[in-house]
């Protein structure tokens, strides 16, 4: 049975009508039209859904609709207002650390919070803290430089389109 | 002309900032507009004869349901042979073969229509392995159901053997390996319908590699002319070849729904649905017999590749090709006879993977370089140094390798980059005196490997494709064709190409993206090609409009022709320096739109026989070495990889950052392969059909990298610039297994090396 559900998406009140057991995926993809939340799996295995839930990160697909009721939800939509990109997503796309990106909204979000507990995390932090996202393309060692770049712990590799085309003077 | 300004930078991927912002499209994110949703009934039985279709309890008067019958005389895949149904009629040969589709206005509706849909079937004895298969199908009579089979012959085997100081004998075996692109398969086929609503034509969008090849299917499913048929790529997440031949099947699937409907039809394969239908690697059985001299040269090889096709030809024909032209590994050898055959099985049909065969077959030649190794007390190193090939030396195909040759190079670059020698002997003589203490066991590993770039033997050469520049009226230079980038980072480099082939800035370069109805043919995004062979074409495209603009300018200049150049974005004379804005607005308001289009050009005096295998294989030849080093838990025999090297030889790099990305997403892939993904099966059917139990790596499983890339540049591409995307699939489970053996004494001759497989290894050992 339908019921209404009041919660915040990216600092924005909403409310929703739906059944309790809906999955939070497909309230924001369909509901809300947030379809930078994908899905890979629909079983909580490859986190390519995650979104974060009062700031920890929950794959969106095993979250019911009826659990949000008054909490905080941030997908990657929130990262960045809407014609802007936040540092962490544009190093993260200069230095390698997305290829076919269906994985990378959750890596952000992932990140997001990671960050917010460890400023400047090693390696095996985030090893633990990401491992519940999955990438097939990129081996993740660029995910961990994108990190390491973007936290001062390693110089950028990526240079910019600009100096490129301006080259060394004539 | 041809300055490096662009090439070798890593600028910003032009999709980087749409993906990490998730405003990127995918299939999934399309405005569906109203479309209707198709789904798929399937059949349960790996080997089966159909005996009834019953649609009366189907309820849902919209629903539509689409049977063979249905379907037209044009029943199959068009792609090597018509053999692989779109839908099955009489019989199914494989658990997760398509029977019939259903499509209603919503997925809920769609789905439970197919529920009601009844098939009866008799079940038959399905060939279910390499083993089953050797054994005789039932469905040739008992006799071998060979899908493609080929052999290579150079010098005199029989003789080699003769003369050699040892014969060493192995056996060597691989398994599926899923895909797992993040994004599954998805499509959207909308109807071209005339004023009567009947059906004239298709529109396809969807996640896939090759557009031409869907477009190529459907035209022959509907007998179709080519305008009446178009295909656009949407961004794709992800391929590593399983989006390869798979989408002219759900393309032919959503078509057929959209033309018994009327309407647009969206078609998503669920997760579990992607698994238990779609292509995987193909399972391999690699017998060895090689000759050796006193000193560990090769004399003579004997290497016979069986190949698991699954149900249907497909690819297998050019997957067995590679597998067999690359068997010998990158190691001269006077004496070789190479066998090769892919047989029938009653499993989905196993298609491209990257790496596309070779994986399977360096990882038999590796193993058993290893075993020379150990039997003549000989290091790894050693022994691969000795034969790796050098400039000049001839392949089993009689190529001789004139240019862009870099086994040494690698190999030795590698060995330097991690002590590999020292610490090898180490871990030997450290294992001998080991106390059970419980301590992880370190191993260290190394493997020597080549990747033909470019499609085999005459493929390029049939293929004849096509790329084009086109400058256009906002004074861009547009790219025209049809690679796609599903992760590659396409778009970026096909931009740095163009831009130092004409000489002009980034900015002045865009891509248009993947669509039949607007870009030339060039071939599918496959087989390490979409650099060396399509940018090769974009780069003589770029070079001569850019000559073009030159002319033109020097005659609005008053000036010879030769006096002109185009670089760094502008036109330069020893007088004036013009931007190529300038110049190109003027030629365009003189002669309108420049389009100018490069075809493939074989190389003069290159040949390959298709029937002898003799010849040049392929074009160039990217070159690896790679060194793992793991800890094994010497109580529960798990192994954990703890740091890869890799140094490949990819001619040029254009992005040293998505060239890293290539060789370290595709490393990661092939030593995952090697010792955690295992797709076990029973009675035909996928037990692990799933994400929770078919295990990828997440990245707590992840080694740190170093990657380092050699520059040995090639003829035959763009600033010679060689493939990347297959080459670094090669190594990694060769060079992992070794390192167990180091670490524990235990020599693998299966992968994946779990730890229920290393243990029954230590069993016969002992």
């Amino acid at each position: 049975m339908n019921s209404n559900y009041k919660f915040t998406v990216n600092g924005r009140p909403v409310e929703v009508t739906g059944r309790p057991m809906a999955r939070l995926l497909d309230v924001v993809r369909r509901d809300l039209g947030l379809t930078g939340t994908k899905e890979g799996c629909g079983e909580g295995e490859c986190g390519a859904c995650t979104v974060l839930l009062n700031g920890a990160p929950v794959c969106s697909c095993l979250v019911p609709l009826f659990q949000v009721e008054g909490a905080l939800v941030t997908t990657v939509e929130g990262i960045s207002p809407s014609d802007q990109v936040s540092e962490l997503q544009r190093v993260f796309a200069t230095e390698g650390g997305v290829q076919c990106g269906a994985c990378t909204p959750a890596m952000i979000v992932t990140i997001r919070a990671l960050l917010d507990r460890h400023p400047k995390p090693t390696r095996d932090q985030v090893r633990e803290y990401v491992s519940g996202t999955l990438c097939r393309c990129t081996g993740y060692e660029r995910i961990f430089r994108a990190i390491e770049v973007f936290t001062g712990q390693r110089k950028a590799e990526g240079v910019s389109e600009t100096a490129v085309d301006e080259g060394p003077p004539p | 002309m041809n300055k490096r300004n662009a090439v070798g930078q890593s600028i910003l991927r032009p999709d980087g900032l749409d993906k990490t912002t998730g405003r990127a499209l995918y299939l999934d994110d399309l405005p569906e507009n109203g479309c209707w949703h198709g789904v798929t009934v399937r059949s349960p039985h790996a080997s089966a004869v159909i005996m009834s279709f019953d649609v009366s309890e189907v309820n849902d008067p919209e629903a539509r349901v689409v049977f063979a019958k249905d379907v037209g005389r044009r029943n199959s895949v068009h792609l090597i042979h018509d053999d692989w149904p779109v839908l099955a009629e009489a019989r199914v040969n494989h658990v997760g073969e398509p029977v019939a589709l259903v499509a209603a206005p919503t997925l809920a509706r769609a789905r439970t229509a197919a529920q009601a849909i009844a098939i009866t079937y008799q079940e038959q004895t399905p060939v279910l392995s390499l083993d089953d298969a050797l054994a005789g199908d039932p469905r040739t009579n008992g006799r071998l159901n060979v899908l493609a089979e080929c052999a290579i012959e150079h010098g005199d085997a029989a003789l080699g053997f003769t003369q050699a100081h040892l014969v060493i004998e192995g056996e060597y075996s691989t398994g599926h390996q899923e895909h797992a692109y993040i994004e599954p398969h998805g499509v959207i086929a909308t109807p071209a319908l005339d004023a009567q609503g009947a059906f004239t034509g298709i529109d396809i969008v969807g996640s896939l590699q090759c557009p031409f090849y869907v477009h190529k299917a459907l035209t022959y499913l509907f007998d179709l002319g080519p305008n009446a048929v178009r295909v656009r790529q949407s961004v794709t997440g992800g391929g590593f070849g399983g989006k390869e031949d798979y989408p002219d099947m759900i393309a032919a699937h959503a078509a057929l729904l959209a033309r018994a409907c009327g309407k647009p039809v969206k078609i998503v394969y669920e997760r579990h649905e992607d698994i238990i239908a779609t292509t995987k690697r193909h399972p391999s059985r690699v017998r060895h017999r090689t000759g050796v001299a006193r000193d560990g040269s090769l004399v003579a090889m004997d290497i016979d590749v069986l190949l698991d096709g699954g149900a249907y030809i497909t690819l297998s024909p050019v997957v067995l090709s590679r597998a067999v032209l690359h068997a010998a590994g990158p190691y001269s050898c006077p004496n070789v006879r190479i066998t090769g055959r892919v047989l029938a099985t009653n499993t989905a049909p196993n298609g491209a993977f990257r790496g596309f065969g070779a994986p399977q077959t360096l990882f038999a030649v590796e193993r058993q370089i290893d075993r020379v190794a150990r039997t003549l007390g000989i290091d790894p190193f050693a022994v691969r140094r000795r034969n790796a090939y050098r400039e000049g030396d001839e392949t089993p195909t009689g190529q001789v390798l004139t240019e862009s040759v870099s086994a040494i190079a690698v190999l030795e670059r590698a060995a330097g980059a991690t002590g590999f020698r020292e610490r090898h002997a180490a871990n030997e003589i450290a294992r001998q005196n080991r106390k059970d203490d419980g301590q992880p066991l370190p191993g260290i590993g190394l493997s020597l490997f080549w990747h033909g770039s470019g499609f085999t033997g005459n493929g390029e050469r049939r293929m004849m494709s096509k790329g084009a520049l086109r400058l256009g009226d906002d004074r861009k230079i547009e790219v025209l064709s049809s690679s796609t980038d599903f992760g590659q980072g396409t778009e970026g480099v096909f931009r740095q190409i163009v831009a130092d082939a004409c000489g002009v800035s980034l900015r002045d370069v865009v891509v248009h993206p993947p669509d039949t109805a607007a870009v030339p043919d060039s071939g599918p995004t496959v087989a390490s090609r979409t650099v060396m062979v399509v940018g090769g074409l974009l780069h003589r495209a770029g070079v001569k409009l850019g000559q073009t603009l030159c002319t033109f300018a020097a005659y609005q200049a008053d000036l010879a022709p030769a006096s002109v150049i185009l670089r760094g974005g502008f036109f330069e004379t020893v007088h004036a320096r013009t931007p190529f804005a300038e110049v190109a607005k003027a030629y365009l308001t003189v002669h309108g739109p420049l389009t100018v289009e490069a075809q493939f050009q074989p190389t003069p005096n290159s040949t390959f026989n298709e029937e002898t295998y003799q010849g040049d294989a392929y074009a160039a030849y990217g070159w690896g070495a790679n060194v793992v080093e793991v800890e094994v838990d010497p109580d529960t025999f798990a192994a954990r990889v703890t740091r890869l090297t890799t140094v490949s030889d990819v001619g040029q790099v254009i992005h040293p950052v998505m060239c890293a990305g290539q060789v370290e997403g595709g490393a990661l892939q092939a030593l995952s392969w090697g010792y955690l993904e295992e797709m076990k099966m029973k009675d035909g059917r996928y037990v692990n059909d799933r994400l929770q139990t078919y295990l990828i790596p997440t990245m707590a499983d992840a080694p740190d990298m170093e990657t380092i890339l050699l520059e040995n540049p090639t003829i035959h591409g763009p600033f010679g610039a060689k493939g990347v995307g297959e080459l670094p699939l090669d190594g990694g489970a060769p060079a992992l297994v070794q390192a167990i053996e180091n670490a524990t004494g235990i020599p693998l001759c299966a992968l994946p090396a779990t730890p229920e497989r290393i243990l029954e290894a230590s069993r016969f050992l002992s």
